[in-house]
């Protein structure tokens, strides 16, 4: 497997090299967020304000007021349900360029559920002016922040660190807004985002070998939640639509693709996988995965459903690789 | 810098201030209801800053608000902040933030009175459609950032004080805080990081009139000893009279010494309006119970209007 170690560290810090405008605030989670690579090439653009997260927020919205853009890296329950209030007034109100970068997106840590953020994309989704970007693989962790820093307005990010799976092409980058095709097809349409991608990327190709033709795509742009070639595959199903998210089934992915379908939608069964209304635990991210039915068995057993039977899929298949060859480090792009 | 209006006299803040008290309470009369005893609370603390303390340029808003254009946001370019009725940004001008924006009325009369803002910008007050609202937001005259949640203002400031430090300004940011203020924990998460960052171009001025929404702050939480908390916190304190406007000048004025600068100014949230003290401990809002009080508030404002005329 195609694993690549701390993507972001080395994204920020070449991404800030020709942006001065670009501080990074921090909350005690600077190595953990990958930002200590920046703190030690920028010391003069690191802004630590303590374990204070309402204040920071509060200071980001000053600053950018002020010209500067701030990238406030913290975990992501940090971001959304402890500062909610603050983001939304200092931050989402005025429509300020700070960018709220958030780690350990959904049940991505066994550090349970004070670390497990699995209702922050709902609660963000519900606040005007703000952007949402997930990560599904290394190629968009590198590519995200050139995607988003014009982005005239708030951002939130959820991003994913340590050793990340590079599951697309190193030179075709995240572009805001739009969805990633991973396969083509008519019978099924599988969505899937952050980590559950690969999984999802599993679950389509032992699907696709008993002949069941299902278009995949990959979403990252939360909101606004508007690709076209998304709500054009959408309205192509025609047996059924699986969403597959690393978050609760409530107000993410799922949800916005069932808003779209009520309205729009072609008429088809929609199953939305993801963490189903509630609380998870300190656990392994396999673990918590098989066990909140977001990983590729789960994928499988929703489309035999949608399809009227089983297609005698073997576990084997589901935990092959999927990650491309190692084709050349992003330091070479 | 407003040359004029650092050279006020000290008997431009006293009439100034008087006026302040009028107005709000000429208003709380025609609407039965208003903050008035936050206007005689902050009289003196606004007149001064207004006329001695804050290094602003002349307005430049219109003298009479503009309608709400919408909440800012990519669909809408014009958006705008009340900030320009305290005057341009510049290097080397201050900047103000006011915090309580439940106060909001107060500032509308003390800017009216300093010249910043047209007598009729009252008339809109709390009108379907216009930015004067009851509860100031960044869009109200006066305001800069929509800071009715309470105690996230503070912060807002800090980072405008540290984006200033960073680029070399010499203006200091000024903030106007309420006491009740003090009683929300960011309030000293931003404490601490203004003095970790020695942030010592900020200046607050808390108006400590011991009163909140539910009654005396004494009977709802505690915040003293506030000069040994806040000392605690490393900041500068300085605690006095806040209807005392020399001595707001002096403490004001003190050269920066890598600390932020906090001013406690005790206040009486019935002076000048002695007739609040039968409604005490209940002060956050005043709304006349009979015919009767409304006349004895009225007669009082009959008293500040031959004071004016007096003076």
């Amino acid at each position: 497997m195609n694993l690549v170690s701390r993507p972001h560290a080395g994204a920020l810090v070449r991404f800030a090299k020709d942006h001065p405008e670009l501080l990074v605030l921090s909350a005690d989670l600077t190595a953990s967020c990958e930002a200590d690579d920046f703190r030690d090439a920028y010391p003069d653009r690191f802004v630590t304000l303590g374990m204070a997260e309402q204040n920071t927020v509060g200071f980001a919205g000053g600053l950018a007021r002020e010209g500067f853009v701030p990238y406030f890296h913290t975990f992501a329950v940090f971001l959304t349900r402890r500062v909610y209030d603050q983001v939304a007034m200092s931050v989402a109100y005025p429509n300020l360029r700070v960018r709220l970068v958030g780690f350990l997106p959904g049940l991505t840590t066994p550090g349970g559920v004070t670390h497990q953020a699995t209702d922050d994309v709902a609660l963000m989704r519900a606040l005007p002016n703000l952007t949402i970007v997930d990560c599904g693989d290394a190629t968009d962790v590198e590519s995200l922040l050139p995607a988003v820093h014009e982005v005239d307005g708030p951002v939130y990010l959820r991003l994913l660190r340590g050793q990340v799976p590079r599951l697309f092409p190193a030179g075709e980058p995240l572009r805001l807004g739009e969805s990633r095709e991973l396969s083509s097809g008519s019978d099924l349409v599988v969505l899937s985002g952050s980590v559950c991608t690969e999984q999802a990327i599993r679950a389509v190709r032992a699907l696709e070998r008993r002949g069941v033709s299902v278009a995949h795509r990959h979403v990252s742009t939360l909101k606004p939640f508007g690709d076209p070639e998304l709500f054009a595959t959408l309205a192509g199903a025609r047996r059924g639509v699986i969403t597959v998210e690393n978050h609760s089934v409530i107000g993410g992915l799922g949800s916005a693709t069932a808003e779209w379908m009520a309205g729009q939608g072609p008429g088809v069964k929609l199953v939305r996988l993801g963490v189903q209304d509630v609380f998870a635990q300190g656990a392994s991210l396999p673990y918590l995965m098989a066990k909140h039915g977001l990983d590729a068995r789960a994928i499988v057993r929703s489309a035999e459903d949608l399809l009227g039977g089983p297609l005698g899929v073997e576990p084997d298949e589901l935990t092959a690789d999927v990650t491309l060859p190692d084709e050349g480090r992003v330091e070479d792009l | 810098m407003s040359p004029a209006s650092r050279a006020a006299r000290p008997a431009d803040v006293v009439r100034v201030a008087r006026r302040i008290r009028a107005r709000v309470l000429r208003h709380t009369l025609s609407n039965n209801g208003g903050y008035l005893s936050q206007a005689c609370s902050a009289a003196e603390l606004l007149a001064t800053l207004y006329l001695r303390v804050l290094r602003l340029g002349p307005s430049i808003a219109p003298a009479v608000p503009l309608p709400f254009p919408g909440p800012p946001g990519p669909l809408n370019p014009l958006s705008f902040t009340g900030a320009g009725y305290n005057g341009p940004r510049a290097p080397e001008l201050d900047r103000f933030f006011f915090s309580p924006v439940h106060y909001a009325l107060v500032l509308y009369a003390a800017l009216i009175e300093v010249g910043r803002l047209d007598p009729r910008g009252l008339d809109l007050f709390n009108k379907d459609g216009s930015t004067v609202e009851l509860i100031g937001a960044e869009h109200s005259p006066g305001h800069e950032v929509t800071a009715g949640s309470l105690a996230q203002c503070l912060s807002v400031a800090g980072g405008v004080a540290l984006a200033r430090r960073m680029r070399g300004e010499p203006g200091r940011v000024v903030v106007f805080l309420s006491d009740g203020e003090l009683q929300e924990g960011q309030t000293w998460e931003a404490f601490a990081a203004l003095a970790y960052r020695k942030l010592d171009n900020v200046l607050v001025v808390i108006d400590a009139n011991a009163q909140q929404c539910d009654g005396a702050m004494s009977h709802v939480g505690c915040i003293e000893p506030l000069g040994a908390r806040l000392a605690a916190f490393g900041a500068r304190v300085a605690e006095l009279d806040g209807h005392d406007p020399e001595a707001l000048v002096a403490a004001a004025g003190q050269a920066p010494d890598g600390r932020p600068l906090v001013i406690i100014a005790r206040t009486d949230p019935c002076r000048g309006v002695d007739l609040l003290r039968q409604r005490a401990p209940k002060l956050h809002y005043v709304r006349f119970k009979s015919a009767d009080e409304a006349a004895a508030y009225r007669a009082l404002l009959a008293a500040f209007d031959a004071a004016e005329v007096g003076a």
